[in-house]
Parts: C-alpha cells; structure tokens; sequence
C-alpha cells in the first residue's frame, strides 16, 4: 500500500510542476524565451490570495487570475518585446533582471513588520483534509489538482488543435520568419502565448498556496527552476515533451522523497540533479523527444 | 607592427582599469575598501566566466561551483590549527593536518577549480545550447547540496570563519592575474578556434576544428580561474557559507557579464566594475549621502533600481555596454 502511497504523492507534485512546464513551454515555442521571471508571476499570485484572505473563494480566486494575467501581459509589453531578436544570453539574462526586480519589489512593498516572515495564505486550506480510501489517504488538493492539470491540458490541446489561433501558435512554434511572411500576426501569437501562461501561473499559484501556505518573494523561484530543468530533460522542441518532462522531475522529486532513508534525504537534490545529467548525456534532444538523428547542433 | 600595438591597447585597457580601482580603493576608509575589495573579487569571478562564455558562446550556470570548492578549499586550508578543530570536528585528517599560507592557498584553488572543471566538462561539454545550460546548472545544484551536507569535507550548514583575510592590494593584483591569463587564452590558437566555433560551428568544424576538445580546454582554464575567484572571495571576506556561492552569486555575475558585453574582456571588466559600483552607491544612498544635493533613498529600494537599471541596459543596448568591442585606436574606414 505504501507503494501506492508513494505514487499519489508523485502524481500530485508531478502535476503541478507539469503545469508550470506548459506556461514555460508555450512562450518558449514561439518566442525561444526563457522566463525566468515566470516564478514571480507564481508569487504574485500567492500575494494576491494572501491579501484576501477572508473573502470568499471565489473572488480570491478570480482576483488572483487577474492580476497574475495582467502581470504576465506586462512582461510581455515592457519587458520581451522590446528583445525580440536580442542573443539568447541577453534575452535570458534580462529575464533573470526582471526576475530579480519582481523580487525587490515585492520584499520592499510586502515587507513584515518583523523579520520577513512571509504572508500565509488561508482561502483554501479546507483542501488539505484527506480522503480515506481503504488504508490510503488523499487529500482532496491531491483531486483537485490533478482534475484541474487534466482540464488544463484538455483545453490547451483543443486551443492549440482546433482554433485558428492556436494553428498559427504552432506554425510560429514551429518557425517564427515563415509563419509571419504567410501572415501570421507577431504580436497576437506572442500576446497569447503570454496570456496562456498567465492562466497557467494563476493556477500553480491557487493549487500550490493550498500544500505550502506560506508566500515570501522567492516563493515560485524554486518551482520555477526545476520545472524548467524538467522542460530540458522532456525535450524542449515540442509542447508535450516539456510537459511529460515537467511531471517526471515533479514526480522523481516526490518519490526519492519518499524512498530515500531519512540520513540520505538530505541529499535528494544531488540524487535528483545526477539523474539530470545522465539523460542529458544520453538524450540531449530531451527524454521524451523522438528517435532521430540530430543532423546540427540546437540553437 | 600596429596590430602588435593594437593587442597592447586591447590589454592595457581592462587591466588599467582595475589597477585604478585598486589605488583609489587603497586609500580610503575600511568599509570603502570593503566595497572595492567585492569589486575586484566579482570582476575576477566574472573574467573566468568570460573565459568560457564569452568564448565559446556556450552559457554555463555551473562556475560557481568551481568558485564554491576553491572558496572553501582555500579557506579551510589556511585556517589555524585550533580554530580548525573548534569550527571543523568532522574534519579528514589530512584536511585537518594540512595548513598552507595564503598565496598557496591561492594557487591550490586554482587548481582545484581546473581539476574539477575538467572532470565535469569531459561528459558535459558534448552538450550545447540549453542542455548544456541545464547540466551545468545540475552540477551547481549538486555542489551546493553536497557542501551543505558533508561534514567531512566543510563546514556543511555553519559558516567557515576566522579565515584570514588580505587586503585590497592582494585581491586587485589577483584580479589583474585573472584579467592577463584571459587575454592571453583569447589571443592563442585555442582560443582564436574557440571564437570561430561561437561565430559558426558548422563552418569551424568544416574548417577541422574540434569544437569539443577546445570547449573542454576553456572550460578547465576558466573552471581554473573560477576556483582562483573563489579563494579570493573567501580571503576578501574571511567567513563564507553556502549561500553565498550559489543562486545570487550566479545570476548576479552572469548579469555583469551580459550587461559589459559578453563577446569581450573588456566587456566582462566593465560590466563587473560598474555594477558593482552601482550597487554600492545605492547601498550608501539607502543610509543618506550627500552629492551637492542631499540624496536618501528608502531602505530595499537598492535592489529594485539594481534590476530596473540592468533591464533597461539590455532593453537598450542588447550587446552590452561595449557591444563586445575591445579597446583599440578608432578605426578607419577601409575601401
């Protein structure tokens, strides 16, 4: 049973680290970005609940969409659009500056009265009583999650299948100059992408306040890293890939977590970050890309 | 003969500047000579990162980590024999027993930067573009977790302190050997290759160049250097612990190097002198200086202005201050 355990542990780290995965992915695809500030719009988010925290669910909730999108749109405007174009290492570097930015203002605007204690969020603590299933228990954020993750993705995947716009998110995916000489619109498919990733943040922000309640101004940093890694190791050139690599690392977490002896745990980050290295070696192309030859180096 | 004279232009520039830093830092206050003693120490940090980055247009987010193991080398090695034992009881004997002097120091952590570069560049630097971005944040991840946890090694969560510390002359004439080791890495055949492979890798390997061997070879020099960095770090502060070589200092010196202009040594000096310098007078205008004019900025806002300030240097000028130019006499059109 303890096995089973395990794996309900795995699934539901591993969801929320996927979803993360897909708001990375997307603008990646169409603009080669690496946000590094994504954490942040996770934090705000997390602020956000935190401030309205007697309100009813609903509204919290809602606001937290709000100003999680807008953040996200504003990225875009101020900060990405201006670089399109810009090297690789200068693109993601201003990322890391306004990742660093977002940072400072948050710790000056919501700083404690006394030793930066971080804002707890309460709106949906009621989530983390469990269920019992025979000898199993699972918390009903466990459920949710994964039923929002599994909505999440559905939507995506028709958006991107069966709407226009999300036919001309794949052509710029797939190449950005001839996508815009056949007519694509630049800045609609950016501007989406961008949206897209802010619905996707919002979430993380309402599932993971519910698990880990207390939101300082590093909040997202962490989720935001390993989630990116896992988008590596998934393989970065097609959507589902980065996505599926965004679970297993999510899931891989969980389960060493769980598996390694209490003297070892202390370690799960090398076990983790070793087990990183090895796939890259051997499929640098990414875990989950298709067999085939690379003909030329990537980017 | 010119491009001799050129090549002289091109060094003296980085290294006048950081001599410069160095004699006015000389001369003033403690605290002040704390500040430039950190200025010097980034741009030595930031010059072994060019070494690599800047060369072969490879990023890496794994050079910290060289930084890591020569800061902690370099200061348990130096440390008294009882402070040794108070500070460091899990110890390996011969960690414990083994004592050198500072300048020593220096040079085992060079050393032990290059020896470890070497043994993760040999499976890691087959990888380019964003895995290898990831594989050598991976090896950070890995550092910082196992010197935060062994004992045996470190001081693992405690900090490492009561290292002796050296003064602003030391750090700036180890600064100027970091800035001179780069610029004559860059101006040698393996060097020369390397830029090629960063301008085109197709073309270099056509042209028989093996673009892994001379990326492994700028790797070690610069996971050298790193180490180096990091022994001065250790001495320039005398205590250290972990988080101190990790997450920040890497994001915070990657910064410097984009924002001077990563495809130049001058670039790397700039970007680290100026952000630096930057930082630390918003540092003193949080606690109210005058400039003909009273400036005093609110306590945190420091920060803000730091990031808003590199984002807007990028937004403007997305090759860096130098553009990844190198000082030379102006040029005159050629037809």
């Amino acid at each position: 049973m303890t096995t089973v355990q395990y794996l309900i542990d795995g699934v539901s780290l591993g969801t929320i680290y996927g979803l993360v995965a897909i708001g990375i992915g997307l603008v990646f695809g169409v603009m080669r970005l690496v946000n590094f500030a994504y954490g942040e719009l996770i934090t705000a988010g997390g602020y956000t609940l935190a401030y309205l925290n007697g309100q009813p669910p609903f509204l919290a909730i809602l606001a937290c969409f709000g100003v999680v999108i807008a953040l996200a749109l504003l990225q875009e405007r101020v900060a990405f659009r201006p670089l399109r174009g810009a090297s690789p290492a200068t693109m993601l570097v201003t990322t890391f500056a306004i990742s660093f930015l977002l940072q400072s203002v948050y710790l000056l605007a919501f700083r404690g009265a006394e030793g930066q204690q971080g804002k707890v969020v309460s709106t949906l603590g009621g989530l983390n009583t469990a269920v019992t299933i025979g000898s199993l228990h699972v918390r009903w954020i466990l459920i949710v999650s994964v039923i929002a993750g599994v909505v999440l993705l559905v939507s995506i995947s028709l958006v991107l299948g069966r709407t226009s716009i999300g036919l001309h998110m794949r052509a710029a995916a797939a190449d950005f100059r001839t996508a815009r000489i056949l007519g694509v619109r630049a800045d609609r498919v950016i501007v989406f992408a961008f949206f897209i990733a802010g619905v996707l943040a919002a979430t993380v922000s309402v599932l993971l306040t519910v698990q880990f309640p207390l939101v300082d101004p590093q909040y997202g940093v962490n989720v935001t890293i390993l989630a990116l890694v896992g988008v590596v190791v998934g393989g970065l050139d097609r959507l589902w890939t980065g996505t599926l690599g965004g679970f297993t690392i999510g899931f891989a977490y969980a389960l060493f977590g769980d598996v390694l002896s209490s003297t070892h745990r202390v370690y799960l980050q090398s076990v983790v970050f070793g087990l990183v290295i090895l796939v890259l070696l051997v499929r640098p192309r990414g875990l989950f890309a298709p067999w085939r030859r690379a003909t030329v180096e990537r980017m | 003969m010119r491009r001799g004279a050129a090549a002289v232009v091109a060094l003296v520039g980085p290294l006048a500047l950081v001599a410069l830093a160095g004699w006015i830092g000389a001369g003033l206050s403690p605290s002040r000579q704390l500040e430039f003693g950190n200025a010097l120490v980034n741009t030595a940090i930031v010059v072994a990162l060019y070494v690599f980055i800047g060369n072969s247009g490879v990023i890496s987010f794994g050079h910290i980590s060289f930084v890591a193991v020569g800061a902690y080398l370099s200061g348990i090695l130096t440390l008294g024999a009882t402070e040794k034992n108070f500070v460091l009881p899990a110890l390996y004997p011969w960690l414990r027993h083994t004592h050198v002097a500072t300048v020593t120091s220096l040079a085992l952590a060079a050393a032990i930067g290059g020896v470890y570069a070497l043994v993760v560049g040999l499976p890691l630097m087959r990888l380019s573009g964003l895995p290898a971005g990831i594989a050598t944040f991976a090896v950070l991840g890995i550092t910082y977790n196992v010197l935060r946890n062994w004992e045996k090694i470190g001081p693992a969560a405690q900090a490492l302190t009561s290292v002796p510390e050296v003064g602003v002359w030391t750090l700036t004439v180890g600064a100027l050997v970091a800035i001179a080791v780069a610029f004559v890495y860059q101006r040698s055949r393996g060097g020369r290759m390397l830029r090629a492979t960063r301008e085109d890798p197709g073309a270099a390997q056509a042209a028989g160049i093996n673009v892994y061997r001379q990326r492994l070879v700028a790797f070690t020099i610069s996971g050298a250097l790193a180490g180096f960095a990091g022994g001065l770090l250790m001495h320039e502060l005398g205590t250290i612990t972990t988080d101190q070589v990790y997450l920040e200092l890497t994001f915070l010196t990657l910064a410097m190097l984009v924002v001077g202009g990563v495809n130049s040594l001058l670039g790397a000096v700039v970007g680290a002198l100026s952000i630096s310098a930057l930082d630390s007078f918003l540092g003193d205008a949080e606690n109210g200086i005058h400039l003909g004019i009273r400036i005093n900025l609110p306590d945190g806002t420091r920060l803000v202005v730091l990031g808003a300030l590199m984002a807007l240097v990028l937004l403007l000028r997305p090759g860096g201050i130098t553009a990844g130019r190198e000082l030379g006499f102006p040029r005159r059109a050629r037809i």
